[in-house]
C-alpha cells in the first residue's frame, strides 16, 4: 500500500531545480508524448486512468476534459487551482514547493491534450514564497525550450503564468477563481454555463487542482490502464493526504487509495499514532467541510467493515455514519478535544469566508458562529442546539456555490455525533472552563 | 503619501507592472489588478489608501470603483494603516488544536495590544487570520511573505526581537 507516484523523488536534494528534475526522469513523459502521441490519446489515457479531481469534489478528470467546448478560432484555457485554502489541507503547497516542475510538466501535458495555448496557475496570495518558486521553475522551463514556441520541436506552443490571489477561500471555487483571475471580486458565477463552455474571458476553460494536474505525468508514464490498477475500485491511483492535529508525525503523505484509516493513523510510516499516547476522539478526514466522525465510525463503517482511505469507503453510510475523502485534509483530535470549540473555529472561518452573495450563506454563517460562541460563552440553551441544526439545514442546497454546504456540513455532523457535548456545555457551563489552552505550549 | 502627485510607482515597479499586463490577452489587462495591488501595498506603506487605489486605477486604465470593490473583498489588502511589522497568527482548527490561542495571548501580552491593534510606536500590528495552509506545522504565523512554523513561546520571543532590530516594513512581495 505504499506506492509513490507524485512524491517518489521529493527526498532528492534540489529536485526543485530543472537540471536535477531532468536527471531523475523529469520531462521525459512530455518529450515522449509530444513526439509519439497526440491530444486525443492523452485524453483517452486520462479517462482510462479513472483519475478523479483531487481538490475535493472527486469528479472524473477525463470526463471534465471531454466537456471542453472546441469552437473554431476561440482560445481555450487551462487554469490550475492552487488556491488551497480548505482548513487542514497543505498538500499542494508541499508539492509545488518541493517539485514545482512536476506541476509544470503536468500543465504542459494537460494543455496539449486540451489544445490550450495559455495556462494560469492561480495560487493563494499567502503562498507568496511558493509563487516565487514556481516563477523560477517556469523561467527555467522557458530557457530550456519546455515552454514558449514550438516546444521540443513539436510545433506545440504554450505559455504558462503564475497569478497570485489575495486571501479569499471562496476563490478555490472554480468560477470565483475565474472571476478573481479576471481582476474582480471572487463571487461565484451561476452555472450553467460551466467553465468548459464559458470560463476565463468567456472562453472554454478547464480548471483543475494542482495534484490532479501533477497526476497526469505518472498516468502518461504508466499508461491509464496501469494507473487504474493502483488503488481500489473507482478510487484509482494515489492521493496526497495532509495530516495534522494531535498526531506524532504531521505532514504530507502519499498513500495508495484503499489504505485502512487505522493503519494511516497508527502506523509509523504515516501519522505515527496519537500524541502523548492519548486516545483518539474524532477525525475530520477530508478538510474542514466534510463531516467529522467519532473514533468508532472513522475506524470502521456502521457495518463493522474497516474504513479505508478511498472515496467510496469514507462515504460509506452517507452522512448518517460516513464522511468524504474531500481534499485529503486529515485533522486528528485526541480524547480531550472540545469538538464544539473546534467547530467554532470552522464556523468563524466560514463566516469570514462567505462572499456575501447569497443570503442563506451570508446570514446563516454569521448566526451559526454567534450561536456556537454563545454556547461556549456559557449562555447557551437547549433550544440553541436545535436552532443551530435548523439554520444549517436551511443553508444546504440554497446557495449559488458549495460554500453553503461546506459551512453547514461540519455543524450538522458535530451535532449528529457529539450532541451530548453541546448539551453538557449548556447544562454545566463549568465544563467550558477546561477547554481553553488545554494544549499548553512549551517554552 | 498625502497628495496624489506623490504617488507614483518606482521605475522598477512600473516595469514589472507593464510586463505583467502582457500576460493576458489584449484588452484583458484588468486581470493584473490583484498582483498590481500587492505591489502598490508593498510600495506605499503596507496599506491601500484611496489615492493609492486611484493611482492603480489610472495605471490599469480602469475606473477607481473597480479597484475599491476588489481591494475591499480580499483579506490581504489593508484599507487602514498597519504597523511596519504585520503579524498574522493562524487560529483555525489545526492551529487551534496545537496551541494558537497561547501564541496570540502571548503576543498580546508581550506587545501590550489586542488582536487588530497596532503598538503605539507603529512597529507591530497583530492580526488573527484564518487557515494559511500550515496545518502540519502548527502553530504558525505569517510575517510579510515569510511563514514561521512550529512556533513555541520562546521562538515567538526571538522572532519579535529580530523584527524589532530589523525595523523594516514587512511585505508580501
Amino acid at each position: 500500500m505504499s506506492k509513490k507516484l507524485l512524491l517518489k523523488n521529493d527526498h532528492i536534494p534540489n529536485i526543485n531545480q530543472l537540471a536535477v528534475y531532468r536527471q531523475h526522469g523529469g520531462y521525459a513523459v512530455l518529450e515522449n508524448t509530444l513526439k509519439n502521441s497526440n491530444p486525443e490519446n492523452v485524453l483517452e489515457e486520462v479517462k482510462k486512468s479513472g483519475l478523479r479531481g483531487r481538490g475535493g469534489a472527486g469528479f472524473p478528470t477525463g470526463l471534465k476534459w471531454s466537456f471542453l467546448a472546441r469552437p473554431e478560432g476561440v482560445s481555450r484555457y487551462l487554469v490550475c487551482n492552487a488556491d488551497e485554502s480548505e482548513p487542514g489541507t497543505f498538500k499542494d503547497r508541499y508539492l509545488m514547493e518541493r517539485i514545482p516542475h512536476l506541476l509544470i510538466e503536468g500543465m504542459i501535458l494537460s494543455s496539449f491534450a486540451l489544445g490550450a495555448k495559455t495556462s494560469y496557475i492561480y495560487i493563494r496570495g499567502e503562498y507568496f514564497y511558493v509563487a516565487r518558486i514556481l516563477e523560477v521553475a517556469i523561467a527555467e522551463a522557458y530557457a530550456a525550450g519546455l515552454l514558449g514556441k514550438n516546444i521540443m520541436g513539436s510545433g506545440f506552443d504554450h505559455d504558462c503564468y503564475v497569478q497570485v490571489g489575495a486571501g479569499a477561500y471562496i476563490c478555490g471555487e472554480e468560477t470565483a477563481l475565474l472571476e478573481s483571475l479576471e481582476g474582480k471580486r471572487g463571487n461565484p458565477r451561476i452555472k450553467p454555463p460551466f467553465p468548459a463552455v464559458a470560463g476565463l474571458y468567456g472562453c472554454p476553460t478547464v480548471v483543475n487542482n494542482v495534484e490532479t494536474i501533477a497526476a497526469v505525468v505518472p498516468i502518461l508514464e504508466l499508461g491509464g490502464d496501469e494507473y487504474a490498477k493502483i488503488g481500489i475500485g473507482k478510487s484509482t491511483g494515489t492521493k496526497l493526504i495532509s495530516a495534522s492535529g494531535h498526531i506524532n508525525k504531521p505532514g504530507v503523505y502519499e498513500i495508495e487509495l484503499g489504505l485502512p484509516v487505522e493503519e494511516f493513523i497508527y502506523s509509523e510510516q504515516y501519522c505515527g499514532g496519537i500524541r502523548g499516547g492519548r486516545k483518539l476522539k474524532a477525525v475530520v478526514a477530508g478538510g474542514s467541510s466534510v463531516p467529522i466522525l467519532p473514533t468508532e465510525l472513522i475506524l470502521k463503517t456502521a457495518n463493522g467493515e474497516p474504513r479505508l482511505m478511498s472515496y467510496e469507503s469514507l462515504g460509506d453510510g452517507g452522512f448518517a455514519s460516513g464522511t468524504m475523502l474531500g481534499s485529503g485534509g486529515f485533522i486528528v483530535m485526541d480524547e480531550d478535544t472540545s469538538i464544539v470549540k473546534n467547530l467554532y473555529t470552522f464556523a468563524r472561518f466560514y463566516h469570514h469566508e462567505s462572499c456575501g452573495q447569497c443570503s442563506p450563506c451570508r446570514e446563516g454563517t454569521g448566526w451559526m458562529e454567534k450561536i456556537i460562541h454563545k454556547i461556549l460563552d456559557g449562555h447557551g440553551t437547549m433550544q440553541d442546539i436545535d436552532l443551530l441544526w435548523d439554520i444549517q439545514s436551511k443553508i444546504e442546497g440554497k446557495t449559488i456555490c458549495p460554500l453553503g454546504e461546506a459551512a453547514a456540513w461540519p455543524v450538522a455532523a458535530a451535532i449528529r455525533h457529539f450532541r451530548s457535548e453541546f448539551e453538557s456545555y449548556v447544562q454545566n457551563p463549568e465544563n467550558i472552563k477546561d477547554i481553553k489552552h488545554y494544549y499548553r505550549l512549551q517554552n | 503619501m498625502t497628495t496624489s502627485e506623490q504617488i507614483v510607482f518606482s521605475k522598477e515597479s512600473l516595469e514589472v507592472v507593464q510586463k505583467m499586463m502582457l500576460r493576458y490577452p489584449e484588452g484583458k489587462h484588468k486581470s493584473a489588478l490583484i498582483p498590481v495591488l500587492h505591489i502598490a501595498q508593498a510600495e506605499f506603506g503596507g496599506w491601500l489608501s484611496a489615492p493609492v487605489m486611484d493611482y492603480v486605477a489610472s495605471v490599469l486604465k480602469i475606473q477607481p470603483i473597480e479597484v475599491y470593490e476588489v481591494a475591499s473583498f480580499y483579506s490581504m489588502f489593508n484599507l487602514k494603516p498597519v504597523g511596519k511589522c504585520l503579524i498574522e497568527v493562524c487560529r483555525t482548527s489545526s492551529c487551534w488544536l496545537c496551541g494558537a490561542e497561547d501564541i496570540i495571548d502571548h503576543i498580546e501580552n508581550k506587545l501590550n495590544i489586542k488582536v487588530g491593534e497596532t503598538t503605539a510606536d507603529g512597529m507591530f500590528t497583530l492580526k488573527a487570520v484564518e487557515c494559511l495552509g500550515s496545518c502540519g506545522t502548527a502553530p504558525m504565523m505569517q510575517v510579510g511573505a515569510d511563514y514561521h512554523e512550529n512556533l513555541t513561546l520562546s521562538k515567538v520571543d526571538a522572532l519579535l526581537e529580530k523584527f524589532k532590530s530589523e525595523d523594516k516594513q514587512s511585505r508580501y512581495c
